[in-house]
């Protein structure tokens, strides 16, 4: 509850020393991300016609956040604050202003100084970009005035009505979603014979037309004035008057309604976007063996890319008529089987040696195991058994009886992966409630408890490893027969590190938060060598990656949609002092968390 | 009931334990006897023992060696200089930097930018001491700035936070400065000006031919290290520092300001990794943003072989694991038979971590953790 008896400051009480800092700061990440070059390589995506393109949309966000961060207020229990005003208002502005600053004496030294030595993006191109072609004067005055009307509307957040906040948020996000998702509908609507959707709202060159942008916002934004919290209001009694048997039931159902949706869907889908399905599947399925060993059991397993490898080798050396070693080409399925002995294998092979370390040791060998693997894939020692740098090429599709799942038809390769993460859903599902899932949540609060309450650690973690192998050796098997050859330079640690961020930011121990994780991270931004839909951003993913874990790590270690044990288990200082200052609250507290 | 459920559960542990032991032994075996094929193959290269699994390596000859051992000396002092980095933060905050190989490759890459500046305005030329020094300085300077403020704001909100939480972060700001780099000065490898001839020419010190950079890279981490140790053992910082690293709460009502102690802490390592980096730029001469990765990840376990927390085993373990690299594989591989046994110098330095945790896991000299670390 915001305390706000007290009256509102006065217009220059401010703390400037805040302000100058924050404001610096807003300054230092505008020039950076212009200097890293996010703007001049994404100003080719268009996201509304002649209006606004993703770049710029890179360095307009940031006074906005800023001008909210500043003029936030820091609740105490027990001490008031006073009530926002247009103080706040003011110091937003003027961070804002700040930002705008910072651009300035950036173009005004893109101008004068020849710094392109070192740094590549220190050009006439970021010139053109920042003045729009028009001179410095129009560009000052340009980012001048709006690093002041962002930073006020970012303060002016908070002063809104919550209803008021919903519009804006509804707006911009949703046309950012129907701007980013371009292809999708395009694909869509031409599959749906609804060209003339598609042709409404979006221009022939790309990017949504002013006019239907205009719509749109104002349809979104009534969204939340029609509804008015209904439907939110709606899902939380219905969530608290279900029996527990029943929510299970429902979400079971979802889940059906969900695969049936996906199951349609390809057949409208053109070549590109089901191409991107499968990919983000691949993904999903390795997201889902990660979120066993890391989510449920806390093994930070940073080797992951290992058991990826295993499984799409395996399946080139039993199903490839080129692989130097194993000469008799079998049958997918049969392949499946060896896979399946391969990873688990590997699984114990790799688990056995680091289950007695510490949590961080484990990261570090397990990063080793996977770096020595693909060193000795890429090795001349045993080029003789798999094909060294040259990989194994030439891997057949998937011979299915009347179909065949080959990389040039992406719709079977995406039926082929559905196929397989129902299976991966199905089973870590099916794990998390049993005796042994709950036995690695338990050694992922607290091992030695866990041991005194005598569960056998060692076995329960190995199985961990070895799940989680195979489910990601099926992902490399499918990759193999999609990509038609296994080179080891696909095997990189980079895929370990893409997957970790998935599996964190979707919320760690969380199927659906896999799945969602999956579905953005990959679908939008793309997996370590594959394209997402921004395929823009092909040269700054990892950057973003890094970033978003970053971020993640500090603001929500549970992730965007969490579980509620792991929740309390990462916030429970908090969930401690709540208990201490008032027992009604944490109660409520509690079960808001069994809720979520 | 009871002692059956024991015994089966003793019973499962051991079959782990003896699959470790199986390891342990099967490892050992392959080591000591590539060795003896590698004595063998020295002593008398015709005899069968030798021939057995390689029957081309004819071993080699006493120059190569001393060759090997020299690059790996000086290979390995720069890891133990970044080594020092991740020593220091474990023994603090007990979680691993994993962003510290950035941190040395920011040192890399701010020195090359210097060095080039130099070269343009003939400075490095005509008086390459100078340049040095202030190469050295830029390169520190940086990678201190870049130490701290990664600090500041990735770890210092976690402080209190599950282990794995900064381990988590501290990867994301790895590839997050990785990244930065990529963008900010390009993919292309940005090579260091020539080195003046006096310095890179051979020179023969005790029988052994050695380029001069390796003295160089050799004189250089050691007096930093002397220097660090001067600092941590001597100084009133350096003892603020360790009791903090025993215990942060008994040290703050000591009246030690623990953050401050904490941030010198990051700067401290961050210097060592700036210098390490200029000693990589000049014996290396080149650098790309992803000069830092696998450098970080052989320093991490260099600090681990020597026993992290414990800063001359850092030092140690450095050198250790520099001359296992380039010794190792003409040693044990090649008598064993391993074709192109160069490829995987790095595959040696994972198996030596590997090796070091299933046989000691506290390092070849003993950790030096406060309690609530050991856990």
């Amino acid at each position: 509850m915001m305390s706000t008896s007290l009256a509102p400051r006065k217009l220059f009480d401010q703390n400037w020393k805040r302000i100058i800092f924050w404001g610096s700061i807003c300054a230092l990440s505008q020039v950076f991300i212009c200097l890293v070059g996010l703007p001049a390589e994404l100003d080719r995506r268009i996201l509304i016609k002649s209006t606004l393109s993703l770049g710029y949309l890179f360095i307009i966000w940031v006074p906005l956040v800023f001008g909210y961060v500043v003029s936030k207020m820091v609740e105490l229990e027990g001490i008031e604050n006073p009530k926002p005003g247009p103080a706040d208002l003011l110091s937003g502005a003027v961070t804002g202003l700040l930002g705008g600053l910072g651009l300035v004496i950036l173009m005004l030294g893109i101008d004068n100084f020849d710094l392109r030595d070192p740094l590549l993006n220190w050009n006439p191109r970021l010139f053109r970009l920042l003045t729009f072609e028009n001179g410095i004067g129009f560009g000052s005055m340009v980012w001048l005035l709006s690093g002041v009307g962002l930073g006020t509307l970012g303060a002016a957040l908070h002063q809104m009505t919550s209803r008021i906040r919903k519009m804006i948020a509804y707006a911009t996000f949703g046309l950012f979603i129907l701007a980013v998702l371009e292809d999708v509908i395009d694909d869509l609507s031409e599959g749906l014979r609804l060209e003339w959707l598609s042709d409404m709202i979006y221009d022939k060159k790309g990017g949504v037309t002013v006019t239907s942008a205009i719509v749109i916002a104002v349809v979104l934004a009534l969204i939340p004035m029609v509804t008015r919290g209904k439907i939110k209001e709606k899902v939380t009694q219905y969530r608290s008057n279900e029996e527990p048997g029943d929510q299970q039931r429902n979400s079971i159902i979802l889940f059906a309604l969900v695969a049936v949706v996906f199951l349609v869907l390809p057949w409208f889908l053109g070549g590109i976007v089901n191409e991107l399905l499968a990919n983000v599947g691949l993904f999903l399925l390795l997201a889902l063996g990660l979120n066993i060993v890391v989510g449920l059991a806390g093994l930070l397993d940073l080797g992951y890319v290992a058991f990826f490898a295993v499984g799409g080798y395996t399946t080139a050396v039993f199903t490839s008529p080129n692989s130097p070693w194993f000469s008799p080409e079998t049958h997918f399925g049969i392949s499946l089987l060896a896979v399946v002995v391969m990873a688990t294998l590997a699984g114990l092979l790799i688990g056995a040696p680091v289950i007695r370390m510490r949590g961080d040791y484990l990261a570090i060998v397990t990063l080793g195991f996977g770096e020595i693997i693909r060193l000795l894939f890429l090795s001349d020692w045993l080029k003789p058994y798999l094909g060294g740098s040259q990989g194994i090429t030439n891997i057949p599709g998937i011979d299915l009886g009347p179909w065949e799942v080959r990389g040039a038809d992406p719709r079977s390769v995406f039926y082929m992966v559905l196929a397989f993460c129902v299976l991966a859903i199905y089973v870590s599902w099916r794990l998390q409630g049993s005796r042994l899932g709950r036995a690695w949540m338990a050694i992922r609060e607290d091992e030695s408890v866990a041991e005194v309450m005598g569960i056998n650690t060692v076995n329960s973690k190995l199985m961990a490893f070895v799940v989680g192998a195979v489910l990601a050796s099926f992902s490399g098997a499918v990759l193999a027969a999609k990509v038609g050859s296994v080179f080891p330079k696909s095997f990189e640690i980079l895929v370990s590190i893409i997957i970790l961020v998935v599996v964190i930011v979707g919320g760690m121990g969380s199927i659906t938060g896999v799945m969602v994780g999956s579905l953005v991270l990959i679908g939008i931004l793309g997996g370590p060598r594959q394209p997402g839909l921004l395929q823009e951003f092909q040269n700054y993913k990892l950057l973003i990656y890094g970033a978003l874990l970053v971020f993640m790590m500090l603001k929500r270690p549970e992730g965007l949609v969490p579980t509620a044990r792991r929740t309390r288990e990462l916030h429970q200082e908090e969930y401690l002092q709540d208990a201490w200052l008032g027992d009604d609250d944490s109660d409520q507290q509690e079960e808001a968390g069994e809720r979520v | 009931m009871s002692e059956i459920l024991k015994k089966k559960s003793k019973n499962r542990v051991s079959g782990v334990d003896r699959f470790l032991n199986f390891i342990r032994v099967v490892m050992a075996t392959l080591i000591v006897v590539g060795v003896l094929a590698f004595i063998g193959q020295q002593i008398w290269p015709e005899n069968p023992f030798a021939e057995w699994r390689n029957p081309d390596a004819r071993g080699l000859t006493g120059d190569q060696f001393k060759g090997l051992i020299v690059s790996g000396l000086s290979q390995g002092a720069m890891y133990g200089l970044i080594a020092l980095g991740y020593s220091m933060v474990y023994g603090v905050l007990g979680f691993i930097n994993f962003a510290h190989g950035e941190v040395f490759m920011v040192g890399t890459m701010s020195g090359w930018i210097m060095s080039e500046k130099l070269n343009d305005a003939g400075l490095w030329e005509s008086n390459f001491i100078l340049s040095l020094f202030l190469i050295i300085f830029v390169a520190i300077a940086t990678s201190t700035i870049t130490a701290i403020i990664t600090e500041r704001i990735a770890y210092r909100p976690l402080r209190n936070s599950p282990r794995l939480i900064p381990l988590i972060t501290s990867i994301g700001v790895s590839f997050f400065i990785q990244n930065a780099a990529l963008g900010l000065f390009g993919p292309t490898s940005k090579g260091y000006p020539r080195l003046p001839e006096w310095l890179s020419k051979q020179r023969s010190i005790l029988t052994v031919e050695v380029a001069g950079t390796k003295i160089l890279v050799v004189i250089v981490a050691a007096l930093s290290m002397g220097g660090l140790w001067y600092l941590v053992e001597r100084t009133q910082t350096g003892r603020a520092m360790r009791a903090v690293a025993e215990d942060k709460e008994i040290a703050s009502l000591m009246g030690i300001n623990v953050n401050r102690t904490i941030v010198i802490t990051f700067g401290v390592g961050g210097a060592m990794a700036g210098v390490g980096g200029i000693l990589w730029g000049l014996l290396f001469r080149s650098v790309t943003h992803m000069t830092g990765f696998l450098p970080g990840i052989k320093a991490f376990t260099a600090a681990v072989v020597g026993g992290i927390g414990n800063m001359g085993g850092a030092m140690a373990g450095g050198v250790f694991l520099g001359s296992a690299e380039s010794i190792a594989p003409m040693v044990i591989l090649e008598p064993l038979g391993v074709p192109g046994v160069s490829q995987l110098k790095d595959a040696v330095a994972f198996t030596v971590l590997v090796l070091v945790l299933l046989f000691k896991p506290s390092g070849l000299f003993g950790e030096r953790l406060s309690q609530e670390d050991r856990a």
